[in-house]
Formats: C-alpha cells, structure tokens, sequence
C-alpha cells in the first residue's frame, strides 16, 4: 500500500469517525453510519490493510454471538476493536474497526450470512462457529443454506475453527477446515438438523451424541474441555457461551481472569435491569424457537410477563416462528403482548390457552402489571424499544 | 362421527416443520375443543404410516433436503394415498403443497416425483417469493379473503383437476398468473404461513366441516385485530408501489 493510500485511508477513518459521532449527537446509534462512510472514503487496500490485526477472532452463529464475543473480548483486556454494539453486517465490522484504529486485537461478531466476507476482509486467526438455527428465514431461506455459505468459505481458511460439536449443521460446516477445535457446548435445538446436511439421510440423536443414519457424519470426540469459570449470566446457553469462549481465548494465547467474568451480569442490554415507574424489569432478548426454548427456564415462574414482538427486516418479516414455541409451557401466567406484532402474539397465546392484553407499546404495557418485578422478553428491535425504557 | 375423537395427524414434522406450520394442527385441535368435540393430534414422526382412521392431514414447509426425504418415504406416500381414497382431508403448505403434486424440483433442476394427490407441477420462480399475500377465496362457502405470508422459490402449475384455492390480490402465491394454492376433493394446498389456519379461521372451519359437518361460530378473540392488520398492511404495501 502507497503512502498516499495510508494517508486516504486514515483521513476516511477520522471524517467516518466524526460522522458516527454526529449520528450519534442525533440521537442515532450511528454504529452502521462510521462503516458506512469509511467505506465509500477510503481506497480498498487500506480498508483491508486495517482489518489486519495483530490477533483476531470472529464468532458466528445463530444465537450467543453478542455475549460470546463480549466474554472474549473482556478476558483479552482493553486494546481491543469489538464490536459490541452487535452491529454485525460488514458496515458495522468496518464501524468497530475505524473506532480502534490502532487496537492490536479485533474481537468481531458477524451476522450468519455475512461470515464469508468477515473472513476475507480480517483474515482471522480463530473463527468460533457456535451453532446454527431457524431465525429470519425470509432472509436466509434455509438453515442448511447457511451451512454450506460457512463450508464453502472455511475450505479456503487457514486459521483455527472453535465450533460446537454438538451441532449437526456447525460440525458439518467445519469438517471443510483442517484445524479444529471441537467444544461439548450442547444444542438442545436439533429442529433445523433432522436432515444430514451432508446426504439428506436422518440425522440420529441419543444419549449424548448424534450420527447420521446415511454417511460417516458424526459428532466429533471432543476432550475434557477447558475449565470453564462461572459468569453472572443466568441459563443454560450462557454457559455454553463461556464454554466457546473459553476456547477462542485459549487459542488467541489469553487467560480468563474469573473474577472479571464473574462480574458480567448483562451483555449489550441482555439480561439487564431497570425500573419503570416502580416497575422492577429485566430485559430478556429471544428472538427465535431455539432462544425461546433457552429462554424458558430463565423466567421465574408467576412473575408478570411482557413479550414483545416486531417483524421489521431486522428481525425477519415472518414471525410464523412463534408457533414453533411452546408458549404452553405459559399457562397461567400474566401476560401482556406489546410490540408492533402483539397482535401475532396474541393469536398465538390465545391457542395456548393464555388469556392475554394487547398493549403496542412496550412501556405502557409495562404500566399494565402491577409494580414490583416484571420480566420483558423481546425480539430484536423491540428489545432496543425496551431497553430504551430503561435509559429513561 | 359417532362417539370417536377427531385424528389430527401431523405428518414428519421433523422434517416438514420449518416455517411454524404446525400450527394449523394445534389450530384445528383447539376450534374442535371450543365447541366440544374431542381432537387428537398425532406427530407423524420416524417412518409410521398414517393410520387409517386418520380424518384431518397436515402437512407443513420444509427445507430441500427434507421435503426429498419426504419424497423418498414409501410407506408415507402408500399410506396418505389410502387415507384420502378413504375419505381423509388434507392440508399441505408450500413444500408440503409442492409435495402433493405430480412433480417438483429441488436447486438448480432436479425433477422428483410428488405423491400425486393434487393435479399440479412445480418448478423454479425466477426469484424468491417472499412477503405478504392477500387472496381473494375461491373456495365455495369461504367468503373472507385469504392472509399469509410466502416464502419460496416454486411455481405450481395447475392441471384440469384442480383449482386454485384463492386469486391473488398482492404477492406471488403460486406464480401462475394469478392462483394461490389448489383444491382438489378434500385436498388443499397452500403457499401460506402464518400458520395459514391461526389468520384464517374461516378456512380452519371449512376443513372441519368436511369432518364433522357443520360447525356453529366461535367468538373470535385477538384474530380480528390481526387479520385488519395483516390486511391493511399488505394493501398499504401496494397502493405505495403503485
């Protein structure tokens, strides 16, 4: 790259920079904003030439990335481009990137379909694939689409792969690397792998392990495993999450401090706490079947409940998904549907037998419970809506 | 029907239970039990073969790979085949719908053979349907307009046998020209999610009847409220483009 290269491209960085912060003066999170501007500034070089770093991680799946990546990134300390707003399309790489020009370590999460480009552009040395399952599929389609996206990208890969043996479509897409470091980090959301990915024969599940009834696909053997020290986050997924990320750390030459771990409490919103007008909440994102059905034992039975549900882009425009979770397991509980499609939600818990409200607006239908602790489980962008609340 | 509960089967949902289909089963359960007639819902799993008894058949969406397996289970297609001679109705969604046809093709071309129970062929849209559809019925008796959401790369042509089960008024639905889904005896197919059944209640009725003849009406609860919105929304969609 020429130095007249460098000099484009640090100048694009300073004017995306100051770009992001005016979006963000606005009142925007402006997180997408100072990638996209980098973006159309600077020459291609020097917009791959920051993407390399000293030592880099990418974490992909369908549920876990954003806490993944934030354990990760707090076991590595502070010189770190991270991407924790979850902004995880190429715009929002770029946005992280630009902001930590000079960080000798990148921590990125990316957007499932976006993996092949994030491994082009960091070129990193570990990818962790932590599992695979419906969500958004009026834009992925097909889970197993995704799958074969993520095989035919890693075929070219050269770094290591951390990925969840226990995952059907994962191990399958990861068996295209030559370096693999297989995790028990569990799947109890085996809907989206029936079907061997890799001979359309049934894939069979039991005690433990899965094999495809067709082909040599199996679970891979995996060891002991790392010791994996306990976080402040609550459910079975979360300790998944660590799990992986124990691993990705290890393998970037890094130490869990179980201390600092054991402080995380919430991640990006997730899992945090706020009050509303002497309501005591807590923000819970679930945004598909299989985060529902991590979500389940979560909740604290008998205490008010309010879903919210939207179906804009972000979130995937069919909410059909809903009739995939057993809202049955409900029954009884004060429940009030907020969010652009409560009304979906609504249909749905009426033939779970729930009797329900429809509020929109997730605040006021906070204000339908009683004060004291209500638990807000929301999808994507209606968890931004929620989270706001909180900020006040 | 005697004094025998209402079978709802289910069929493979491991395999044909991508986009919350499903719920058309559960659906039909509970409009029975509203009015006091008994339901079971049977998963289809493994290889069963449908039961003979079986009255109401559901089959939902799934992946290439799963609606081939599906394809290539024999004991299935022998077993469905006697259920609708018998007089059993069906309900089939996009790669369900596509399976009960004639044929049907997978990625870039391959042609498989359906379990011919609907007089129609599938082959490959030029681009992914993917939205909100509104179909005005075309079923006798079924007044409302249709309301669901498509998702799918096929375009179903019909043959003499069959008729469309609604027209329609925005989306793609079968990519024909203008029909969505078919209708042929007791056996329909749809494009629809939603679950079909959950946004149209009036359909889940119209298959019931087949089963249990006339039905007295429910009171419908936060349905009509979706069904304005959905409505609305897809129609707000089309005066924008315009």
């Amino acid at each position: 790259m020429g130095s007249w290269e460098r000099r484009a491209t640090v100048g694009a960085a300073a004017i995306a920079r100051l770009a992001g912060g005016a979006s963000r003066r606005l009142g925007r999170e402006g997180h997408t904003i100072t990638g996209r501007v980098f973006l159309a500034l600077a020459p291609p070089s020097g917009a791959r030439a920051l993407a390399r770093r000293g030592r880099s991680a990418l974490v992909s799946g369908t549920n876990g990335k954003t806490t993944t990546t934030a354990l990760i990134a707090r076991a590595l300390g502070e010189d770190i481009a991270f991407n924790a707003s979850g902004s995880n399309l190429i715009g929002g790489l770029h946005s992280a990137l630009v902001e930590r020009p000079h960080a000798s370590t990148a921590v990125l999460e990316v957007d499932e379909a976006a993996l092949p480009a994030a491994l082009a552009l960091v070129q990193p040395d570990v990818v962790a694939l932590l599992n695979l399952s419906r969500d958004q599929l009026d834009r992925m389609h097909e889970v197993r689409r995704l799958a074969e996206l993520w095989r035919e990208a890693l075929a070219t890969y050269e770094g290591v792969v951390v990925a969840n043996a226990d995952d059907p479509l994962v191990t399958w897409a990861a068996r295209s690397c030559a370096d693999v470091r297989w995790v028990g980090a569990g799947q109890p959301w085996l809907a989206d792998a029936t079907a061997c990915p890799a001979c359309r024969a049934v894939i069979v599940v039991a005690d433990g392990t899965w094999r495809c009834s067709g082909c040599r696909l199996r679970r891979p053997v995996t060891g002991a495993g790392p010791v994996v020290p306990p976080t402040g986050l609550p459910g079975r997924c979360n300790e998944a999450n660590a799990a992986m990320a124990v691993a990705v750390v290890e393998e970037m030459g890094g130490q869990v401090d179980p201390a600092a771990w054991a402080a995380i409490d919430s991640v990006a919103g997730r899992y945090g706490r706020g009050v509303l007008d002497g309501r005591e909440l807590r923000l819970l994102l679930a945004k598909n079947p299989a985060g529902w059905r991590e979500m389940m034992p979560v909740l604290v039975p008998g205490r008010p409940l309010v879903v919210a549900l939207n179906a804009r882009v972000e979130d995937g425009t069919d909410p059909s998904w809903i009739w995939d979770v057993p809202f049955e397991q409900l029954a009884g509980a004060r429940l009030v549907c907020a969010g652009e499609r409560a009304a979906d939600l609504a249909v749905r818990l009426d033939y779970a037998g729930i009797e329900v409200d429809i509020e929109p607006d997730v605040g006021a239908a906070v204000a339908r419970h009683p004060r004291g602790p209500v638990d807000v489980v929301a999808n994507y962008s209606a968890f931004r809506a929620a989270r706001s609340l909180c900020h006040g | 029907m005697a004094d025998s509960a209402v079978s709802i089967v289910l069929v493979r949902p491991a395999l044909l239970g991508t986009y919350g289909d499903g719920g058309n089963a559960l659906v039909l359960a509970v409009r029975l039990g509203r009015r006091g007639i008994q339901a079971d819902v049977v998963l289809l799993d493994g290889n069963q073969p449908l039961p003979r008894a079986s009255d109401l058949i559901v089959l939902g969406g799934g992946e290439d790979g799963a609606q081939e397996a599906v394809a290539d289970d024999d004991v299935l297609r022998h077993s469905l085949t006697l259920a609708v001679a018998a007089g059993a109705a069906v309900l089939a969604i996009c790669g369900g719908f596509q399976l009960l046809g004639d044929r049907f093709q997978v990625g870039a071309g391959r042609s498989i053979a359906g379990f011919g129970l609907l007089d129609c062929t599938t082959d490959r849209l030029s681009e992914r349907a993917v939205g909100e559809v509104v179909a005005d019925s075309a079923l006798p008796g079924l007044e409302v307009p249709l309301t669901g959401f498509e998702n799918h790369a096929g375009r179903t042509l019909l043959g003499a046998e069959a008729t469309p089960l609604g027209l329609v008024s925005h989306g793609v639905g079968n990519g024909d020209g203008g029909g969505e889904g078919a209708v042929q005896g007791r056996v329909i197919g749809s494009y629809l999610h939603g679950p079909v059944l959950a946004r149209n209640p009036a359909l889940a009725d119209s298959l019931l009847a087949h089963v249990v003849g006339p039905l007295p009406p429910l009171a419908e609860g936060p349905v009509t409220r979706l069904r304005s919105e959905r409505l609305a929304a897809a129609r707000g969609r089309r005066v924008r483009r315009h």
